[in-house]
């Protein structure tokens, strides 16, 4: 019995003592926070993924706070109801965001794009890209190792086997920009993501003359320029045989994309015109 | 015997081609001499579409310090300045030039007449190498000229001449040896007088005994070089093994060869030294090993840049049917083709065509642990914790890890058991330190 | 056309993902009339050196002491060291299959390996039922349960043999008598080490020319120290290991004990040599520390690693109640490998003219 109490006692006072050091170190080392700091945490989707230029959640919230107004700050997962609610907090005006999201600039699936040799060394892109300029007669396009399938954390991005060419899931991409610093070919661009997710784009990076590309892929953009000529707003500007399409002009009207001949511009999300013949 | 200290491997050999006389290659319809080097800046052309170029006629002028001219090969007709596939694996601006006929330069003396006395001052011979367009022919196509003027303060006391060829398969160097053996100690003598030093020592490795003896007969004849044998044993050609084998010092970390007084050049770069400055000669034809298991005709063709591949190979025997893998270079640092485009380079020393069944690697399996990448590093290093720092790119991590002293000799991959491809991150972790080593010097 | 550019387009994710490229080409489906040639970074040769060849010359090297313990202790030694080399496999396989559920790598022999040096840690008259329970922990908890070969903190024959020491005390430690040929297995006559001798059973001390041959009680592996000795020469000629490690422990021993017995002959009785040729030294030593996975992986760390065994092995046969350290000091070592390995590094080039 007297071992029973003594145990007791004893336990009851050890934790006594600790209690009271526990108490006092942590009013000692308590850190003064600013308390908005945890409540714009709270709203964030705590994805720390990176994509707004700060290291995490709480970093970005940190800037939040201190900064003037919100107007380079944005949370590119939670867009832009997450940041109506951080300025709510802050009480500072909320900015106006266009969603973006990721697209892959690039077309050039097997099919389309033969290859000429095969690859046999570490299945990365940077590696390969390192090495030479890839399996097809293309050094500008995709090399379909997946290096922008590791680096994406919302599992938005898969190579697809079949064509061995990256493809985005639209809604789990939160354009949080990893995949873009993952590609080694700059093949991956954050865009607008437009009227219903419509969006119009040139796919290709290819900056060959055009007869180089003519052996190497059927998709590519061969610089002929019929898209800046049909364009009637300006949208479409031209750069080392490479067209490119700005997507804050476009208004979405698709006659570029009738007159490429290599088929080389892309529309998404767009209802189906006509059936091909 | 002597040999470098730290690590190596040594592969089988597979000389087939040694003791090959040297052939000459014929001269293609149409060569394409590439403006870009692996190492240093590319050069500018200096000739336009439609342009007459005589063999010898300066095309392409070197962008800056560590850099180099470019000039014909073959006289004709500047077809264009395009881009064209190199052994890097990417287009490089090149000079396409139709030949017609095969007109030298006058000033180009197209003797055999050995000329052993030079009269050039110092820095005449140095301004010769660098106008004539002279780099390593070793495979690093570094400018020579740069490496002849040390920096202020650094004073060489030794040349070494590095007639290893340590490389599997190549035959290049030793084959030039053999048949210009006086040439190259004219070189020699040549280059010991640029960078006034009284000593040079030829290491050659001991699997070439009919290019040691004969190189230490012919060396009788001149004063103050030495003629060594090494033991085979890979990379002995790197420079900084080549010096620890020879004088038995080592370079230190992240310092240049001149730290320790050594300068170090390749036989066939002496022999081009020598045909600069005796015979007025520019640097536009090299000696390419053409070879492998398959092949007919292994043979040592003198080619002039721009040849494409395709047309020696074709002298040797063709293409076989079973090959699975080109390189250019030899098997341990050469760079696997995508096409027989590809035209001779100053850096071209061979062509080996693998055949399929060797030409995949095998699979990966865990690394066991098993320290045969460490035993094998000559520079020390640590190579199965420098690939897994640069699969999980803790980039701080591996500099201190000195993943900048790798001279990327494959010693680790050739070594793993596990058949771990540790190069190829390590390489792609070297590229990456690099770049933020210069960005935080830049800084300063 | 359609056929065609599928076949284009598989073919080289097949080459990638094959196992075995030569039965392909063997099979003609790569065929090279598609004249695509393979990229891949230097070096474009390899070796020819594999995990399986290693393991091999291991086992090769402990043939000679694998024929001491067929000799010495007879039918035993050959029913737990096929029981262990069996039970190991069969535990890989099982777990690699269904519980990892990924490819099995049993062909290596690593497995293999761990079985026999398990068996060579055992007593000749053990138990079927317990040599396939050490099996178990020693691949099961040692081994895989850290990702497979290569991931293993710890030597995983030792941890299965000092799993059964604690668990299996008695059975543990009654060796049998060597007897040529033994054809007994279970009821071999029982004869105590010359270790346990010295920890005070009452009996002889064998002479120092049995202790070297082997004729002595012990595990079935490790009591013919002339048997080890030609495994490692051979390992050494093959260089599938370095000096560094058993050299080490074996000086490290010598001198140490050297020492006490130098001090207080009376107290510490038997000589250096004596230590050196009883218990698991010199299997511990040559096979057991010098494990590939387990040890550290520069010269200079290799050499602290022996010392470290060296000296803690010492302190438990002279101090310890256990006769037998070597186990318990490899596994305690090898807890301090990754330190070791974080610590030490390999002499770099350009380091020594340095200073």
């Amino acid at each position: 019995m007297n071992t029973i109490i003594f145990s007791i006692l004893t336990l009851l006072v050890i934790s006594g003592i600790s209690s009271v050091i526990l108490f006092f170190i942590s009013r000692k080392f308590q850190v003064f926070e600013d308390q908005n700091i945890q409540e714009i945490e709270s709203v964030l989707p705590a994805a720390n993924c990176g994509g707004c230029g700060y290291p995490s959640c709480h970093g970005f919230a940190l800037a939040c706070v201190n900064a003037e107004n919100l107007e380079n700050l944005v949370c590119t997962v939670g867009g832009q109801p997450t940041m109506k609610k951080v300025a709510h907090i802050l009480g500072k005006d909320s900015n106006i965001i266009h969603p973006t999201v990721a697209v892959i600039r690039c077309g050039g699936n097997c099919y389309l794009r033969p290859l000429i040799n095969q690859y046999d060394g570490v299945g990365s892109c940077v590696i390969a890209h390192n090495l030479y300029g890839g399996e097809t007669g293309c050094a500008w396009g995709c090399l379909g190792l997946g290096d922008c399938e590791v680096s994406c954390k919302f599992d938005a991005l898969h190579i697809n086997p079949e064509t061995r060419l990256p493809e985005i899931d639209e809604e789990k991409c939160t354009s949080c920009n990893a995949c873009v610093i993952a590609c080694p070919k700059l093949i991956i661009e954050l865009r607008n993501k437009g009227l219903k997710s419509r969006r119009i784009f040139v796919n290709c990076v290819n900056k060959d003359k055009d007869e180089e590309i003519q052996s190497s892929c059927n998709v590519a953009c061969i610089g002929c320029g019929k898209c800046m000529e049909e364009c009637a707003f300006d949208a479409i500007s031209m750069a080392n045989n490479l067209a490119y399409i700005d997507s804050n002009k476009c208004t979405l009207c698709r006659k570029c994309v009738a007159v490429c001949p290599t088929h080389a511009i892309l529309e998404i999300n767009f209802p189906t015109k006509r059936v091909k013949e | 015997m002597k040999t470098f200290k730290m690590g190596g491997i040594h592969p089988k050999e597979y000389k087939f081609s040694a003791g090959i006389q040297i052939q000459t290659a014929s001269i293609p319809q149409q060569a394409i001499i590439p403006l870009g080097h692996y190492l240093g800046g590319p050069s500018l052309p200096v000739v336009q579409k439609g342009d007459k170029v005589k063999v010898g006629q300066m095309i392409g002028q070197a962008s800056g310090f560590v850099s180099a001219n470019v000039h014909a090969s073959v006289s004709g007709v500047v077809n264009r300045i395009d881009v064209h596939l190199d052994a890097s694996g990417y287009k490089v601006p090149s000079v396409f030039i139709d030949v017609h006929g095969d007109e030298w330069l006058e000033t180009i003396d197209k003797s055999a007449e050995i000329k052993r006395e030079c009269t050039l001052s110092s820095a005449e011979i140095i301004k010769r190498i660098s106008d004539y367009g002279i780099v390593g022919l070793g495979g690093a196509t570094f400018p020579t000229h740069v490496k002849l003027l040390p920096p202020p303060g650094k004073k060489a006391t030794i040349l070494i001449v590095n007639g290893v060829e340590c490389e599997p398969y190549l035959t290049c160097d030793h084959q030039l040896m053999i048949e210009k053996g006086e040439e190259i100690l004219v070189g020699v003598t040549i280059l010991m007088k640029a960078i006034d030093v009284k000593r040079a020592i030829v290491g050659i490795e001991n699997n070439k005994k009919d290019a040691i003896s004969l190189m230490q007969k012919l060396a009788k004849t001149f004063v103050g070089i030495e003629i060594l044998p090494l033991q085979v044993q890979y990379p002995q050609g790197g420079e900084k093994q080549l010096i620890d084998a020879a004088i038995g010092r080592q370079v230190p970390t992240g310092t240049l060869p001149i730290e320790v007084g050594a300068v170090v050049q390749n036989v066939a770069t002496l022999f081009a030294v020598y045909e600069a400055v005796q015979k007025n000669k520019p640097l536009f034809e090299r000696i390419v090993t053409i070879t492998g298991k398959s092949l007919k005709n292994h043979g040592n063709f003198l080619a002039r840049l721009g040849t494409p591949l395709a047309n020696i190979v074709e002298q040797a025997g063709g293409v076989p049917e079973d090959t699975g893998k080109i390189v250019a270079g030899g098997p341990m640092m050469g760079r696997a083709l995508s096409s027989l485009e590809v035209t001779v380079a100053k850096g071209t020393s061979g062509v080996l065509l693998i055949p399929a069944l060797e030409a995949a690697r095998k699979n990966m399996q865990n690394c066991i642990r098993c320290t045969k990448c460490v035993v094998a590093c000559p520079m020390g290093l640590e190579p199965f914790l420098l690939m897994s720092q640069s699969e999980r790119s803790m980039w701080t991590e591996m500099e201190n890890e000195r993943v900048m002293d790798c001279i990327e000799c494959g010693c680790c991959s050739f070594a793993c058991p596990s058949n771990r491809p540790l190069l190829d991150h390590i390489r792609y972790g070297k590229s990456i330190v690099g770049k933020i080593i210069r960005t935080r010097q830049a800084k300063k | 056309m359609v056929n065609q550019l599928l076949e284009k387009l598989y073919e080289p994710v097949r080459l990638k993902n094959s196992t075995n490229f030569k039965n392909l080409l063997a099979a003609g489906k790569l065929s090279n009339s598609m004249n695509k040639l393979i990229i891949s970074p230097s070096p474009h040769v390899h070796s020819g050196d594999s995990v399986w060849k290693n393991m091999r010359d291991v086992l090769i090297a402990l043939v000679p002491a694998y024929l001491a313990g067929l000799y010495f202790f007879g039918l035993g030694a050959l029913i737990i060291s096929f029981t262990a080399m069996l039970s190991c496999v069969v535990f890989e396989y099982l777990i690699q299959r269904y519980l990892i559920k990924g490819s099995t790598s049993i062909t290596d022999g690593s497995a293999l390996l761990t079985g026999l040096l398990l068996s060579f840690n055992l007593p000749s008259n053990l138990p079927v039922w317990i040599v396939i329970i050490g099996s178990l922990i020693a691949i099961g908890v040692a081994k895989m349960s850290f990702g497979g070969l290569g991931n293993n903190p710890f030597n995983p024959a030792l941890v299965g043999r000092v799993f059964l020491l604690i668990s299996f005390p008695a059975q543990m430690t009654s060796w049998p008598k060597p007897i040529p040929f033994n054809p007994a297995y279970l009821d071999a006559v029982t004869a105590a080490t010359p270790l346990a001798i010295l920890k005070g059973q009452f009996s002889e001390i064998p002479s120092t020319l049995n202790l070297f041959l082997g004729n002595m009680g012990g595990s079935m592996g490790e009591v013919s120290a002339l048997a080890l000795l030609i495994g490692f020469v051979y390992l050494l000629i093959r260089k599938t290991i370095s000096w560094h490690i058993p050299i080490s422990i074996l000086l490290t021993v010598f001198i140490f004990t050297g020492i006490l017995h130098l001090v207080n002959p009376e107290l510490f009785s038997v000589s250096p040599l004596f230590h050196l040729l009883t218990g698991g030294l010199m299997l511990g030593a040559i096979f057991m520390a010098t494990d590939y996975v387990t040890s550290p992986m520069n010269p200079r760390g290799m050499l602290i690693f022996g010392f470290g065994i060296g000296i803690i092995t010492v302190v438990i046969r002279v101090f310890g109640s256990y006769p037998e350290g070597v186990s318990f000091a490899i596994l305690i070592m090898n807890a301090f490998t990754p330190l070791i390995n974080t610590l030490v590094k390999p002499k770099r080039f350009g380091e020594a003219k340095k200073a």
